[in-house]
């Protein structure tokens, strides 16, 4: 393995939300295979920074895919080719020297730029406070025991509550749907005694919330559950459309 | 626990287009057999036909329910397409499947081409077949038959009319080439709408989904070419 990589980026640039965004061709000859994509983003931007030009705006926190926070899409694929992996954990050793890698944001009309590769997400935060909790007073923490919870209905709870909301399912959607996201939400509580008392309230607000923030509507393409860093199973979109009838017929 | 507007939500929306989906896939099927009926014969298929027309009121509650069907089908489609297009104005530079476990495709990338394409084709059959020569409102002597001394419309002469130009045989041919790439996705996916998938269960509703979808359309497709190759 090349201890060098050359690397050419072909990055969206956009000055701000209502600016005119276009494309713009760097190269970090300094690449290596150990690097993270994100390490080469930082890599790049100090190349910028020491030629006195903007760096490349993208969101990133814990960088070790479990927060949420970052997502590209990378040649076409929301995170980038890696299954099941955040773009923080993409790492520069799936590609060769010379390779050209094109770096966009998610587009979705729901999650306008706000900068380069930055998107504006609030409208997942609008979802979960429409009904993604439980509102019971909880007190003191219980005895583990005492609420029998079998171990598939946590298991599937726990694949469900997985989701870290970075927004790649709507990225990847040809119709911009937060089918995936939503119902991921919904169908954890559902599978749990503690989301019993609100679970048809929290359906039909969280589903009418989707709506209302203007993401498409889901056409089982099943892109979501592919490029999702934590795989989760459209088999949750199934569960929210059965929790959504058992609401609106009760 | 009332949604704002159940029926229009997006569960609303995708189990109407499940529903009526499921409904005219058992409808286009029923049909097909209904065609088959030409190789045991014209009298078989006269006879069919007129069994269908002498239904009467039944025959029409069930024309007005598959009609409905349809429109609901189309308007729901058309409106999926267009929120989409609104819920991602700018697209991307590129973009490619992941792969597996998407099934995305072409056959579920081209839903609204395939279907506008059997929409118009529908108008056009109805048009050509249903209210052609012999039909309601449209009574010609030369498309009548006797069959075991029943006076009866003469609808395989029709047929065989038709499918004897090569506009028809293969226009026809290859709209129903669209309805396998229609009901490729569109039978999988209305099972995934109305909520009775589990993963499991995927990969063989897809394929068995995919597999009626293709037996469909061959089987409408054997007529038009068994009688433009003169087969029968």
């Amino acid at each position: 393995m090349a201890d060098s990589m050359n690397i050419k980026l072909k990055v969206w640039r956009q000055a701000g939300p209502k600016a005119q965004g276009r494309f713009e061709t760097y190269t970090v000859p300094e690449a290596n295979p150990h690097m993270s994509f994100l390490e080469l983003l930082d890599v790049l931007n100090e190349q910028l920074i020491k030629d006195h030009k903007e760096p490349v705006e993208f969101d990133h926190d814990c960088r070790e895919g479990i927060c949420g926070s970052c997502g590209v899409v990378v040649d076409g694929v929301a995170h980038g080719p890696q299954r099941r992996t955040a773009c923080c954990q993409l790492h520069m050793r799936h590609y060769k020297d010379g390779d050209t890698i094109v770096v966009e944001p998610w587009r979705a009309e729901a999650f306008p730029i706000i900068k380069d590769l930055v998107v504006d997400r609030t409208a997942f935060d609008r979802i979960i406070a429409a009904g993604g909790y439980v509102s019971i007073n909880a007190g003191a923490a219980q005895d583990a025991n005492s609420l029998p919870i079998p171990k598939t209905a946590a298991d599937l709870a726990m694949d469900f509550a997985s989701c870290i909301g970075c927004g790649a399912c709507v990225a990847a959607c040809p119709n911009a749907s937060a089918s995936l996201f939503t119902a991921a939400k919904i169908s954890h509580l559902a599978m749990l005694p503690q989301g019993a008392p609100e679970r048809k309230l929290r359906v039909t607000a969280m589903v009418d919330q989707m709506a209302e923030e203007g993401f498409g509507d889901c056409s089982n393409h099943a892109e979501c559950e592919a490029v999702c860093p934590k795989g989760i199973s459209i088999s949750a979109i199934a569960m929210m459309r059965r929790e959504y009838v058992k609401a609106v017929m009760s | 626990m009332s949604s704002k507007n159940p029926l229009r939500s997006p569960v609303g929306k995708k189990l109407i287009t499940g529903i009526t989906g499921l409904g005219l896939v058992v409808f286009v099927l029923m049909h097909m057999i209904g065609n088959l009926s030409m190789f045991t014969g014209s009298d078989a298929y006269n006879e069919y036909a007129h069994f269908l027309a002498g239904l009467g009121p039944v025959l029409y509650a069930m024309e007005v329910a598959i009609v409905a069907f349809f429109l609901f089908h189309i308007v729901n489609g058309i409106q999926i397409w267009l929120g989409k297009r609104k819920a991602r104005p700018v697209g991307y530079d590129t973009y490619r499947s992941a792969g597996k476990p998407s099934q995305q495709s072409t056959s579920s990338r081209s839903m609204i081409i395939t279907g506008s394409i059997l929409g118009i084709f529908l108008v056009i059959h109805i048009i050509s077949f249903k209210f052609g020569p012999g039909g309601p409102g449209n009574a010609d002597a030369a498309y009548v038959t006797n069959v075991g001394g029943t006076e009866m419309r003469d609808l395989s002469k029709l047929v065989l009319e038709k499918f004897g130009s090569p506009f028809y045989a293969f226009g026809y041919t290859f709209v129903m080439l669209l309805l396998i790439t229609h009901l490729r996705h569109g039978i999988w996916s209305a099972l995934q709408s109305l909520g009775a998938m589990r993963p499991s269960l995927t990969p063989l509703v897809y394929g068995v989904g995919a597999v009626l979808g293709m037996l469909i359309g061959l089987g409408f497709i054997a007529l038009p070419l068994a009688i433009y190759f003169h087969l029968i």
